[in-house]
């Protein structure tokens, strides 16, 4: 028992608990917590493989600046926590086993194909900052440039939608 | 026994180092708030605390009795999970972000363990202080909005989306000395500007706009004067932290003055060459100097203390100023303690003056309006480290042709 | 050494949930979060692969991941703003008429 496993199910346990408390948890600012929880975990487990720039961009974008702006609109539209109603009992007792089956037959359909893949090791200079940023400008210079675009439309459109009616 | 601690010396020597440098800073924060309010008193032409110890040096104890002993009340229907999670959330961060800082260049070997002087020594430790940076938000936006206070909440907000904006900035400004030196990792950035010229081959030079955009957006992002709209007395009540009292203030109180004394370990760091003294290496007699302001300072306390007003003072401060003297006499005795010392000098010599500056801007700014905060933010200081950043590329590039 | 089969079985299991708290969250807020949790999922399965084949693209193609989700979350927490402001409730339930 290596410590890298160690530490992989001790942060994989992490990530789905609180996954789990995601789904399970009333109110939304809860729900968006736990998401940073996991969000958090996963960066850790990027550590763990050598993808330390990765991780810190998950970190910084997704944990610092998108999570932030899911908690800034559930405080300003004043969310409340769920209702419980009578519909969707069947649901739940149907639904909740279907789906965790379905998640439980993709995982043995993957444990069981073991031999397809390496287990290598953890990826230090191969995935330096410095080899990514190479690849992003002359291989992915096309989707990157793409990308900006993007952002530049969706700060766009997020403008046009804040604004009010005049 | 030796043997336990050989073998797992690779646990031990680190849980040591994480005490040892949470006292020492516990200890410094306190003092830091002791030095504030005598620094901003004498500023506003009055005495600070001078009754508590000699020179009010024991006000941070009584603040700490107080802080024990007084009601921590718990707000009717706030949300407890977050109320709580707030300011540990607030804390943990400021204390985690001293892990990756390097104090000084020595490696020592403790119970056969290589190691340095700093927690942890990782090649991207920039980006895991912007990591933690970027996480800090989530302690004031929290608070706002546990405490089931509509100013509280507003407060929150608007902490928050300062602290947001003047992130980008915080991020921006330090790309240069990114670019200058080829290294995430801290202790690579200060090695690159030990050129061995001394004070010219620090970043400040080159990267004079980066360290302006980076000094100015750092002290948006602590919440302290000109940008501390969001927990001024007159404004919002006390902006996010109304409605905590007693230990969960305190919390919040430490973890602003530790990001405090972060920021300002950073920007020696980046821009001042960290433990690099500002005298060229050829010049070696000023590794005398930090001897040459114990023994003057040391013997300057003695002299006063022992003309002070009442007993307790007329034993402490001879004692405390003995003992400087004494340890200024030593460096000069031992001179293997005396290169030791060296590099941790500098260091805290350039953190203790940032921390003046802060405090000095604390008792003579007025703040912004938040209005005129944000604007500053995205239409100035951002566009000024972008332009800054392309400025630094387009030397380097031309400087390789 | 952890098997990259264990990294993509973390990610099928964290893809699973997304789907369970997409279907079943009534609140929009709480089901936009559910598909970041699906996409957090699948840069989990980029990565594990590029450690496993030892190339550095699939971490290229998480930052390309993580970029679109930044822009899709800005645009539809905007959306969510404005229908919320106009029917007064966040209940996907609720919003089950073209006209208000």
């Amino acid at each position: 028992m290596s410590a890298s496993l160690v530490i992989f199910f001790l942060l994989a346990a992490l990530a789905v608990m609180a996954a789990i408390s995601l789904i399970a948890q009333r109110h939304p600012i809860h729900s968006a917590l736990s998401l940073i929880v996991v969000m958090v975990a996963l960066a850790g487990l990027y550590l763990l493989m050598g993808a330390e720039f990765v991780a810190a961009v998950q970190i910084i974008v997704y944990g610092g600046a998108i999570m932030v702006l899911f908690i800034f609109v559930i405080m300003l539209l004043n969310a409340e926590a769920e209702e419980r109603t009578n519909f969707s009992k069947l649901a739940t007792y149907a639904g909740i086993p279907l789906a965790l089956a379905i998640a439980g037959f993709i995982a043995a359909a993957i444990a069981r194909s073991s031999g397809s893949l390496p287990a290598a090791e953890p990826s230090g200079a191969l995935t330096s900052t410095k080899t990514l940023s190479m690849l992003l400008f002359s291989d992915f210079v096309y989707p990157f440039e793409l990308t900006s675009f993007l952002i530049l439309v969706a700060i766009l459109g997020a403008i046009v939608l804040a604004q009010r009616e005049n | 026994m030796s043997d336990f601690l050989t073998k797992y010396a690779f646990l031990i020597v680190p849980i040591l180092k994480v005490v040892i440098l949470v006292f020492i800073v516990l200890t410094v924060d306190a003092y830091l708030t002791w030095l504030e309010r005598k620094v901003i008193a004498h500023i506003q032409a009055r005495w600070g605390p001078h009754r508590v110890g000699p020179h009010g040096l024991l006000q941070p104890l009584a603040d700490g009795v107080k802080f024990i002993f007084k009601e921590d009340p718990l707000p009717a229907n706030v949300d407890k999970v977050a109320y709580f999670l707030a300011p540990f959330i607030a804390l943990m961060l400021a204390l985690t972000s001293l892990a990756v800082i390097p104090f000084g260049p020595q490696k020592f070997t403790i119970f056969g363990y290589e190691t340095h002087v700093g927690i942890a020594d990782v090649n991207i430790s920039l980006l895991v202080l912007f990591a933690i940076t970027a996480l800090g938000v989530y302690g004031v936006a929290l608070a706002g909005w546990a405490s089931n206070n509509k100013y509280s909440l507003l407060g929150g907000l608007r902490s928050s989306a300062q602290m947001i904006s003047y992130e980008l900035t915080l991020t921006l400004s330090v790309v240069g000395v990114l670019l200058l030196a080829g290294d995430f990792s801290l202790r690579g950035i200060v090695e690159h500007q030990s050129a061995g010229k001394g004070v010219l081959s620090w970043y400040v030079f080159p990267q004079i706009i980066g360290f302006l955009c980076f000094y100015i957006a750092a002290i948006a992002e602590t919440n302290r004067v000109p940008f501390d709209l969001p927990e001024a007395e007159s404004e919002l009540v006390a902006g996010f932290h109304t409605e905590y009292a007693s230990m969960k203030f305190a919390m919040f109180f430490i973890a602003e003055y530790t990001s405090m004394i972060t920021v300002s370990c950073l920007a020696t760091i980046l821009f001042f060459g960290g433990w690099l003294s500002p005298f060229p290496d050829s010049w070696t007699f000023t590794h005398y100097l930090p001897s040459a302001l114990l023994i003057p300072f040391g013997l300057w306390v003695v002299f006063d203390g022992i003309r002070y007003e009442n007993l307790f003072g007329r034993i402490m401060l001879p004692g405390v100023g003995s003992a400087l003297a004494v340890i200024g006499f030593a460096l000069i005795v031992f001179p293997t303690l005396n290169a030791i010392i060296q590099g941790p000098f500098w260091f805290l010599a350039k953190v203790f003056t940032f921390l003046f500056v802060y405090i000095w801007m604390r008792g003579t700014l007025p703040r912004f309006r938040y209005d005129q905060l944000m604007s500053f933010g995205w239409k100035f200081l951002l566009p000024v480290s972008i332009a800054n950043v392309v400025l630094t590329s387009v030397v380097i590039l031309w400087r390789m042709h | 050494m952890v098997p990259t089969n264990y990294y993509l079985i973390l990610s099928a299991v964290l893809f699973g949930l997304g789907i369970v708290a997409f279907v079943f969250k009534r609140n929009i807020i709480t089901i936009f979060m559910a598909i970041e949790l699906m996409l957090n999922a699948v840069n989990l399965a980029f990565v594990a692969f590029s450690q496993s084949w030892q190339k550095p693209d699939g971490e290229v193609f998480v930052l390309f991941v993580i970029v679109v989700a930044a822009a899709e979350a800005a645009v539809g927490l905007g959306i969510i703003i404005l229908t919320a402001r106009n029917r007064r409730s966040l209940n996907v339930e609720r919003v089950d008429l073209l006209k208000l």
